[in-house]
């Protein structure tokens, strides 16, 4: 497959679809200017939208190496950034003679070989012939300390190792930031990115995603399948089931040689598209006529 | 990759007043963006009209709320004027913006439409300018909220910004130097190598502490009308020094987080009360706190968050319904404290409907009839402790 830069919208829509990720124009729009730009792109949408899928793609559609940063509640620059392995450096100053020059010793110990390279120095400090696509993901779970410091690396593509020195990126990454708005992203670090917001696919879409992602579901299982979670997502839930979902019920209700929903069917495998049990009960007893509202459809 | 080409020269200019229009709406529309606007528009086939709206979009827009705006913003400016609405034959665009009347005007002149066209909003209501005036601090303190007058409620404003207490911290993940506390490997080991590998001395680090948020979802129905006001003055105050999130419903759930921001506490009171269409209406508790479980629990309810419910409990709605979102709303916060300004009125028992199935999912069942009740729950809030709740 092609993995020269898009050269138009149309080329990355194409390239997305061939990689049977079905999204809409307005994201193949925002992912081309990005990288048009040379800018961030920062994906927000409900959780199991596509929003990871979106930048694993995206890796697989330059043939870049996809580099992918978790976020959490008090991540620091020791799990983002780099780490110096202390452990080996005590081991190894150990092991030195008495008599060895301590200083050389020391430029020893603080070079390269014992540092530990997490995600951020990985993507700046690369070699790559393509530069690679760095996702920092859910970064609303990181805190506002994080956040400070990626805005920090997102303007300079660089970072200071006291010992070792400035690294600066000789072709910056190509930065997928996503959010699944559990709170409110600075809007300082918004500023330097472009913005793509998710939102749930319409009827067709939905169906041409679970035909491209869950193949082994017959034609009419998997329009019934997107019909029941677009009844669902008009019911008032406490959580809405995302893209994920209908994929995870689709691919459940094929592993059991259905070809068609029925009641009881649907009424198993609810499990696969409500995680709260308070939904659970509100859509069982309503499950006879969604199945009847899906098959029409 | 290709010399970039230059944007058409006509457009820059049009662009510039897009860029302005899109600031009066209430975006961001900076230097920046729209640098990177007319950046962006040179790798865009503009014949085509998606592009171009989604291009400015996605350099335009970042956050959710912000793409309605955007939108209307797009049809106004950039759509060709349809003769049949300037001839008044069909009616105008429903669409509209969110700007100052002055600013809608200034812009429907320059676009050519009338400023219905423009904006929502009515014009601003006159709002009396304060006076200070003397009242025995202690007296105010105790005075009920619904028997006092303007000026008092000035006074209490006062009071309130000036209270001592702050929300509890609570422990985070992050970690912190310090000088008792688990040893941090890290420095040690760092430490040990600069002496040649002896561990000479341990250092220590703990987590860091910061402080809870609140969730504030205040009833403004017809019941709590009387209380209404102060309660706005209350969470305006509150709103100043801790990291708040504010609700008011009566029949409908409505976020007003953004509009305590403002700084003047009048424009506060007179933004919520526009834009909160149903102020003083019936309530239905259980519907709103039902609204509230599912469109903002995952979003505001992170981080040890605090919730506080303010209403006198009369509902019109389902009994069951509300104790089931209580239920909901209590599993999913630190704490669950719910203010009622009645239990301030002497031989009140919660005998309402709505109080009685609320009761069993609070943890704290407090009164807000006045300014001590208010610093009660502050100390409330202050001696929260730092480890989360387990229920």
């Amino acid at each position: 497959m092609n993995t020269a830069s898009p050269a138009t919208i149309d080329d990355v829509e194409a390239r997305l679809r061939e990689r049977r990720y079905i999204g809409d124009r307005a994201l193949a729009t925002s992912i081309y200017l990005a990288l048009k730009l040379e800018k961030p792109l920062f994906i927000e949408g409900e959780a199991g939208v596509g929003k990871t899928e979106a930048a694993k793609v995206m890796a697989d559609v330059l043939g870049a190496r996809l580099i992918r940063l978790q976020c959490y509640e008090g991540i620091d620059l020791a799990h983002a950034v780099y780490e110096w392995n202390y452990p080996r450096q005590l081991l190894h100053i150990r092991l030195l003679n008495e008599s060895e020059d301590r200083r050389l010793a020391e430029r020893e110990i603080f070079s390269p070989e014992f540092l530990l390279r997490r995600p951020l120095l990985d993507a700046i400090d690369n070699t790559d012939e393509t530069p690679p696509v760095l996702l920092i993901d859910e970064i609303d779970r990181s805190d506002e300390e994080f956040e400070a410091f990626l805005l920090e690396l997102l303007s300079d593509f660089q970072v200071s190792i006291p010992e070792i020195g400035t690294i600066k990126a000789k072709k910056p990454p190509f930065v997928v930031i996503t959010s699944n708005r559990t709170r409110e992203v600075h809007d300082a670090l918004k500023r330097r990115c472009l913005y793509h917001w998710i939102d749930y696919p319409d009827l067709e879409k939905e169906v041409e995603i679970v035909r491209a992602r869950a193949p082994e579901a017959a034609d009419g299982l998997a329009r019934e399948v997107a019909a029941l979670v677009q009844g669902l997502r008009g019911m008032d839930l406490y959580k809405v089931p995302g893209v994920a979902e209908t994929l995870d019920w689709a691919r459940s209700l094929a592993a059991l040689g259905a070809r068609s929903i029925d009641t009881s069917l649907v009424d198993a495998t609810l499990g696969a598209a409500l995680k709260y049990q308070e939904d659970l009960e509100k859509v069982r007893e309503k499950v006879p006529a969604l199945v009847e509202q899906a098959k029409r459809a | 990759m290709p010399e970039e080409a230059s944007l058409r020269p006509d457009l820059l200019p049009r662009l510039g007043a897009f860029a302005r229009l899109l600031h009066d709406a209430g975006l961001e529309a900076g230097p920046r963006r729209l640098t990177d606007a007319t950046r962006a528009l040179v790798h865009i086939d503009m014949k085509r009209e998606v592009d171009f709206r989604s291009a400015l979009r996605t350099v335009f827009v970042s956050r959710k709320e912000d793409i309605p705006t955007f939108e209307a913003a797009f049809d106004i400016f950039w759509a060709p004027p349809d003769p049949r609405i300037t001839a008044g034959v069909i009616p105008v665009r429903s669409r509209a913006l969110p700007m100052s009347p002055e600013r809608a005007k200034a812009w429907s002149s320059v676009l050519g439409l009338n400023a219905s066209q423009m904006n929502r909003e009515q014009n601003p209501r006159e709002v009396p300018t304060s006076s200070s005036g003397y009242s025995a601090e202690e007296l105010l303190r105790h005075k009920d909220f619904d028997e006092m007058t303007w000026l008092e409620t000035e006074q209490v404003r006062r009071l309130l910004e000036q209270a001592a207490w702050r929300v509890a911290e609570r422990r985070t993940r992050r970690m912190r130097p310090a000088r008792a506390g688990r040893i941090d490997l890290r420095r040690s080991a760092r430490h040990a190598i600069r002496s040649s590998g002896e561990l000479m001395k341990l250092f220590r680090r703990r987590p860091s502490m910061r402080r809870r948020p609140l969730v504030l979802i205040c009833d403004v129905s017809g019941s709590m009308e009387r209380y209404s006001r102060l309660l706005m003055i209350f969470a305006y105050a509150v709103a100043r020094r801790e990291d708040l999130e504010a609700f008011v419903f009566s029949t409908r759930l409505t976020r007003i987080t953004r509009l305590l921001r403002q700084r003047d506490v009048d424009k506060v009171l007179d933004s919520v009360t526009k834009g909160v269409h149903d102020f003083s209406g019936g309530t239905r508790i259980g519907t709103a706190l039902g609204d509230f479980n599912r469109k903002w629990a995952r979003r505001v309810l992170g981080h040890g968050a605090v919730v506080i419910i303010v209403s006198d409990g009369w509902d019109r709605g389902d009994p069951a319904q509300l104790a089931a979102e209580l239920d909901h709303l209590h599993r999913s916060s630190h704490r669950l404290i719910w203010l009622n300004p009645l239990i301030g009125s002497e031989g009140y028992e919660p005998l309402t409907r709505g109080m009685a199935a609320a009761l069993p999912y609070c943890d704290d069942f407090l009164a807000a009839h006045n300014v001590q009740a208010l610093d009660d729950l502050g100390r409330l809030l202050a001696g929260l402790g730092r480890r989360p709740a387990y229920k």
